[in-house]
């Protein structure tokens, strides 16, 4: 295949914005190479080129964009924060052995004090453990209703930008039509469907209602990558459809898609709070957030910890996913560069 | 331009049709019997319900009860709800509320908004930018219930500058709300002002208005802010349907009696026809105000070409 001069030429015509940015690398870079330059010139030529070399097989999008994460605070930031949030939810027993479900009527509604750090709740429970334990859903239905939304929107975007006629008429006008139901509307509706709701209820109408922005998102980024000379020479070499737009188009158009998720995420988990909060999500007696939030509203001059706690930890959580969507869309987007 | 806002006009049909049946159909898909839940424990003669059926038309299927339902809303008759009121007075009469509401959410964002999106993009890599950035960031992060909250602790209870709910007191009730409710998209103005003037400020053709030897205050003021604000229009024009949809929450928390806590009682007390009523006027905001910012982006942007 690969002796087929087409797929030669698209190679090579691929491979060189690659070398152009790892020249911009060098030249911004390393000052461990400058300085071994100035040491013996002649050999830092042969030196860059051989990087040069070297890098124009492996340096993809991918591990250009990583390069560049790995000394950006914000990312680093973003990412400690959501590693945190995510042990927590999976191990909430490292962070706390306190039973969030053991509570004592006597010790109703403390303030935060050295044996309950943030206080206590009405029933007498522990309100760490209780806001710790919190993180599980919060980020369960975060990240599943983002996976199944990014799928459909992965299947059906690229169905749509790369096929288009009747078939994208037919996507987009759906696309429409759940895109102008406005969400916590729409929420608050088809919630109040179930009789009883549990994390699955919850992500799967959060799921509905989230998939078609991001629908949008892939196919139009779909139909701008559908037209580069790559794809023109794939469908040459004979590439099925299913080959051409998996290997190629997909690959190639999923940056903005990954920024957008990773925003999506955090958007999710507030929106599950919101719904939980005006008591069309969860119900107890589930430990989640917004379910906390609601409970202390009515407590919020006397026992102002009740909301400063879960508020905190649903703000920060969603404040690491849009941050590390900010330094995703800066180290991915080559205009930015 | 015409053409095009003829075919835009067009396409929207089988979507406003396609979404306020998918509400409409929801609604009554809610379980439970909305005349026996009307009764509670009181016992209804059979042909007490039996009339109530046939006004309510609940004895006709699905989309017989949506073809009755849109035909009437075209006529302004957006039914009545179980106390025999007109859904469209109770429209009326909750609507002013959330136009004030979200009129000055919307004052708040395009004033403070802009401003500091411009503050910041003029003064970039400096304090006041660094400032913007990072407290448009926190505002973002902080989802609009649990702000709606801190808003009511810190400006209505501990300083005591602004009432905590409800709409005694005339237009200062409803500055704390507004504000929760503009949050949000007041810091996306912010960051996209900022982003855009500053891409602007670095164009060829405000080099060529320094050079020609304008003052700084006419670069940036005329040439500069002028095409930054292309795309903040644009998002000022999508938000005026979403802040319909974010005043649910917003009236819900602060006690304001506007159409979005109406509809969000309306689905408490599955009262189908106030839904679907309202959902089908809010759909309506957002569907004008998406055209309105398609049609606006053309007019601004003249390099932007529709046929």
């Amino acid at each position: 295949m690969s002796d087929d001069p087409l797929y030669r030429d698209s190679s090579i015509e691929g491979s060189s914005p690659d070398a152009a940015t790892v020249e911009g690398a060098v030249e911004k870079g390393d000052r461990s190479q400058f300085a071994m330059g100035t040491a013996v010139p002649s050999e830092m030529v042969v030196d860059i080129e051989k990087m040069a070399e070297r890098n124009a097989r492996t340096a993809s999008l991918w591990t250009d964009a990583y390069r560049q994460l790995r000394r950006k605070p914000i990312f680093i930031i973003s990412a400690v924060l959501i590693i945190i949030m995510i042990v927590m939810a999976a191990f909430p027993i490292l962070f706390t052995r306190i039973d969030p479900r053991a509570c004592n009527l006597s010790d109703s509604l403390l303030a935060p004090s050295s044996e309950h750090w943030f206080g206590t709740d009405l029933q007498g429970c522990d309100y760490y453990s209780r806001t710790i334990h919190g993180a599980r859903v919060s980020i369960t239905i975060g990240l599943v209703v983002t996976l199944f939304a990014t799928s459909i929107a992965l299947v059906g975007g690229s169905t749509a930008g790369y096929y288009g006629g009747r078939v994208d008429t037919v996507i987009a006008r759906l696309t429409d039509i759940m895109f102008v139901i406005p969400f916590i509307l729409g929420g608050i509706v088809i919630l109040s469907l179930f009789p009883t709701r549990g994390v699955a209820q919850v992500s799967l109408v959060l799921i509905i209602l989230g998939w078609a922005t991001m629908l949008r998102l892939v196919r139009s980024s779909v139909m701008s990558v559908k037209s580069s000379d790559y794809v023109d020479a794939a469908r040459a070499m004979g590439g099925s459809n299913f080959r051409i737009i998996t290997k190629h188009v997909l690959p190639n158009s999923l940056a903005p898609v990954i920024v957008y998720a990773t925003i999506t995420v955090g958007a999710v988990i507030s929106a599950e709070a919101a719904l939980s909060f005006l008591g069309v999500g969860l119900q107890l007696p589930a430990i989640s957030w917004g379910l906390m939030i609601a409970t202390a509203q009515h407590r919020i001059l006397t026992s102002p910890h009740l909301l400063l706690f879960p508020g905190l930890f649903l703000s920060v959580t969603v404040f690491s996913f849009i941050l590390m969507g900010d330094a995703l869309r800066d180290a991915l987007d080559p205009k930015l560069r | 331009m015409g053409r095009y806002i003829v075919r835009r006009m067009i396409q929207f049909i089988p979507v406003f049709f396609g979404a306020t049946f998918l509400i409409f159909a929801l609604v009554f898909a809610i379980p439970g019997d909305p005349i026996r839940a009307l009764a509670g424990e009181k016992h209804l003669p059979q042909t007490v319900i039996d009339t109530l059926n046939e006004r309510y038309h609940l004895d006709q299927p699905l989309w017989k009860q949506y073809g009755i339902y849109i035909s009437n809303v075209f006529h302004g008759d957006f039914g009545i709800d179980f106390r025999g009121r007109p859904v469209a007075d109770l429209m009326k009469q909750r609507l002013p509320v959330t136009i004030r509401l979200a009129g000055l959410a919307f004052l708040f964002e395009v004033v403070i908004g802009i401003g500091a999106g411009i503050l910041a993009g003029v003064r970039k890599g400096k304090f006041i930018d660094y400032l913007v950035l990072i407290s448009t960031l926190i505002v973002i992060a902080i989802p609009v219930f649990v702000s709606a909250f801190l808003a009511q602790i810190i400006f209505g209870v501990k300083l005591g500058w602004f009432p905590v709910s409800g709409v005694r007191d005339g237009w200062m009730s409803y500055v704390l709300p507004a504000l929760v409710l503009g949050a949000v998209s007041l810091a996306y103005i912010a960051r996209l002002q900022r982003a855009s003037l500053d891409e602007n400020l670095r164009a060829d053709y405000v080099r060529t208005a320094t050079s020609k030897g304008l003052s700084r205050r006419r670069v940036v003021g005329i040439h500069a802010l002028r095409n930054s604000l292309i795309p903040v229009v644009t998002f000022l024009a999508i938000d005026l349907g979403a802040l319909m949809g974010g005043a649910i929450i917003t009236e819900t928390i602060f006690n304001l009696p506007g159409i979005g806590r109406a509809v969000f009682e309306g689905v408490q007390r599955q009262e189908g026809t106030v839904v679907v009523g309202i959902a089908t006027f809010m759909i309506i905001v957002y569907m004008i105000a998406n055209l309105l910012a398609d049609i606006l982006y053309g007019v601004l942007d003249p390099r932007i070409r529709y046929d």
